[in-house]
């Protein structure tokens, strides 16, 4: 176990999701005026990142995402020209969103990118890393679905990404599954292959209850930076509580630079009141973790029980057994029609 | 054989792909293989298939165009190559079908614009991307019958088919089929994406297609018409499946595809890439029967000096 006293005084960044993870949960139904409360509050608690884009990233307004209420562009610019301190990060997925929304992005005033593959293919990333770098973003190589693939191929797409130019890699449990030990072999391994001065985040989801764990073996195991969203909120059964990972990282000496009783009240005062209902890890979000399926898959699987009778929980145990990936949510409902035929509850 | 004579340009996975269509092809008659490395095993095995090859690009195929009678080429190599080759093959009067995302003659997805195409006089056809392939004749099935606004498509690909060229550019692959979505498939607003799903045993190519139409959806004619262009579709690509749908919700139709390939020379999951090689070679053999018949004279394009 990890010794806490190891890690007095140790730096790490957080980086606020619930406006982009948050975005699933709230259907990308946020307005502009939850945006900048939020994010001001957040500003003014000391959280130097937070992300502000579609839930899926630049360009992920579409029928097979679901439409958002505003576009990335409104989003950003409100909520950049607001920040006194906190840079402004978007999430941009390569397939999904292309090098001119990025281009976008920078001129609204983001500062940071994630720019995301799945965890096995990092070469699909090396035109928009390289923009980027070019539009002096601060860079960040965002790799998810990490649990699929073994450490040894983990270590070899993250070194993609840096001989990119990413200045940070991230390992993204976006299926909430990992369990501490995986993290902290992850987390090792990328902190031995690559360079020193290139940053290591991770990035949780609470699925099986493991966000704060997680995070804190990750920083024992050489992370600089953790996400996590105020409330939680976030897909699935949200991301990493950050207030909660803020207190953690308080009673052990480590060094966030948030005022954890700030981000507690815009958890509780900003966000919550926000929220159809908080995050939990109720029958559907648990399988996710168990199962280790895309925890964005929770929404469209709940609206195929509802349309098809099929229950989320077999639906996703089935889009685990296919090995959907992330951005696969048109598979969602094609296998709830599927399967419906084969039980039954749909003429043949 | 008589058939009209052809030449491909990159003797890697499509264009090998692509020559065994040919070779099965009464009208099309293979004759040229051109590659850039002399170790290449597509190189060899067109030369054991009993074509002509080259290592030294394309300008080692120009000097034998004319005496060997070429008059269609393929190129299968690269968005940055593709310029040069269609420039120098043009100006001997060879038509050109462009595999790469290059894009710089008029998109052709066959069942959708192929006879139109023929009246045109064109010297250069693109055939928009794999997925552009795969979806482009159901959006075009969807607004034949009413407008269609908006049109969204989703390719999921087996990582083991992508190659290096499509992953350093997914942004151009992206822009292209979006583009296509549009100006082939007749929606009023079009968007692409794509996912690269690494599964093993690989995954089969799955196609999803969106169309929101403007008015209430003609439930009866749409299904009617996305079956006809199934059935079209499936005869040059027999594995080009409809999965589920098309499923009606509002405006929104969604339509639910899977592309098996016939399994040439690439596996059966490859399915985005024997629609290209399929389209290709279908898209060839129109040109072919017009040549053949006398309809369709190719003439040599002189550089403008001008642009």
């Amino acid at each position: 176990m990890t010794n806490n006293s190891d890690l007095r005084g140790r730096n790490v960044k957080m980086h606020d999701m619930c406006l982009r993870d948050g975005m699933h949960s709230m259907r990308h139904q946020i307005t502009i005026d939850q945006m900048i409360d939020i994010a001001t509050g957040l500003d003014e608690a000391g959280v130097p990142l937070l992300q502000v884009t579609h839930g899926d990233g630049l360009g992920g307004s579409s029928l097979q995402f679901g439409r958002g209420l505003h576009t990335d562009k409104e989003y950003i610019t409100a909520v950049a020209s607001r920040m006194k301190r906190a840079v402004v990060s978007v999430l941009h997925v390569p397939g999904i969103g292309t090098l001119d929304e990025l281009r976008m992005a920078a001129d609204c005033g983001a500062g940071c990118v994630h720019v995301a593959s799945h965890c096995t293919e990092a070469d699909i990333t090396e035109q928009h890393i390289g923009l980027g770098r070019k539009l002096g973003m601060d860079t960040v190589g965002f790799l998810i679905m990490a649990h699929m693939t073994p450490v040894d191929n983990f270590v070899a797409q993250s070194l993609l990404m840096e001989s990119y130019g990413a200045t940070t890699v991230y390992c993204v449990d976006s299926a909430g599954y990992m369990l501490p030990e995986e993290v902290t072999d992850r987390i090792s391994a990328l902190r031995s292959a690559l360079r020193p001065e290139t940053e290591i985040g991770f990035h949780g989801h609470h699925n099986l209850g493991m966000g704060v764990a997680n995070s804190i073996a990750a920083v024992a195991a050489g992370a600089d930076r953790i996400d996590g969203s105020a409330a939680g909120l976030g897909a699935g059964a949200g991301n990493t509580p950050l207030e909660l990972f803020a207190a953690v990282s308080e009673r052990m000496g480590i060094e966030t630079g948030v005022d954890t009783f700030q981000l507690m009240d815009v958890a509780e005062d900003r966000v919550l009141p926000m929220m159809p209902k908080p995050p939990r890890a109720d029958r559907d979000s648990l399988t996710l973790g168990y199962a280790g399926v895309y925890s964005t898959f929770l929404y469209a699987a709940k609206d195929a029980q509802r349309k098809y009778g099929i229950p989320a929980r077999d639906l996703l145990v089935e889009l685990a057994r296919k090995k959907m990936i992330g951005g696969q949510e048109d598979m969602i409902e094609d296998t709830a029609l599927t399967m419906a035929r084969e039980r039954g509850l749909l003429p043949a | 054989m008589s058939g009209i004579k052809c030449a491909i340009i990159g003797p890697g996975n499509i264009g090998t792909d692509l020559l065994y269509k040919l070779l099965r092809s009464e009208v099309l008659d293979p004759v040229w293989m051109v590659g850039v490395d002399p170790t290449s095993e597509g190189l060899a095995r067109a030369r054991e298939l009993g074509l002509k090859t080259t290592s030294d690009g394309i300008d080692g195929l120009v000097p034998h165009v004319v005496a060997d009678g070429v008059q269609i080429a393929f190129d299968a190599t690269s968005a940055y190559v593709h310029a040069e080759n269609n420039r120098k093959l043009n100006e001997l009067g060879v038509l050109m079908i462009d595999l790469t995302p290059a894009a710089i003659g008029p998109f052709c997805v066959p069942p959708v614009n192929l006879a139109t195409l023929s009246a045109q006089k064109v010297m250069n056809v693109n055939m928009v991307t794999c997925a552009g392939q795969a979806t482009i004749p159901m959006v075009r099935a969807v607004s034949r019958v009413q407008p269609v606004g908006y049109a969204e498509i989703v390719a999921t690909i087996a990582s083991k088919s992508v190659g290096p060229g499509t992953r350093k550019n997914v942004d151009e692959f992206t822009r292209t089929t979006s583009d296509a979505v549009v100006r082939i498939g007749g929606a009023k607003r079009g968007k692409a994406m794509s996912v690269v799903n690494p599964a093993e045993p690989p995954l089969m190519m799955r196609d999803t297609v969106y169309c929101e139409t403007e008015d209430a959806p003609d439930r009866e004619a749409i299904t009617r018409s996305v079956h006809d262009m199934i059935a079209e579709v499936q005869t040059y690509v027999p594995g080009y499946r409809l999965k589920n749908g098309p499923i009606f919700d509002g405006n929104k139709v969604s339509i639910y595809l899977e592309v098996e390939g016939l399994g040439d020379f690439l596996p059966k999951y490859a399915g985005n890439l024997d629609i290209m090689t399929a389209a290709a070679a279908r898209t060839a053999e129109m040109f072919a029967h017009e040549l053949l018949d006398g309809s369709l004279t190719l003439s040599p394009v002189l550089e403008e000096a001008t642009q």
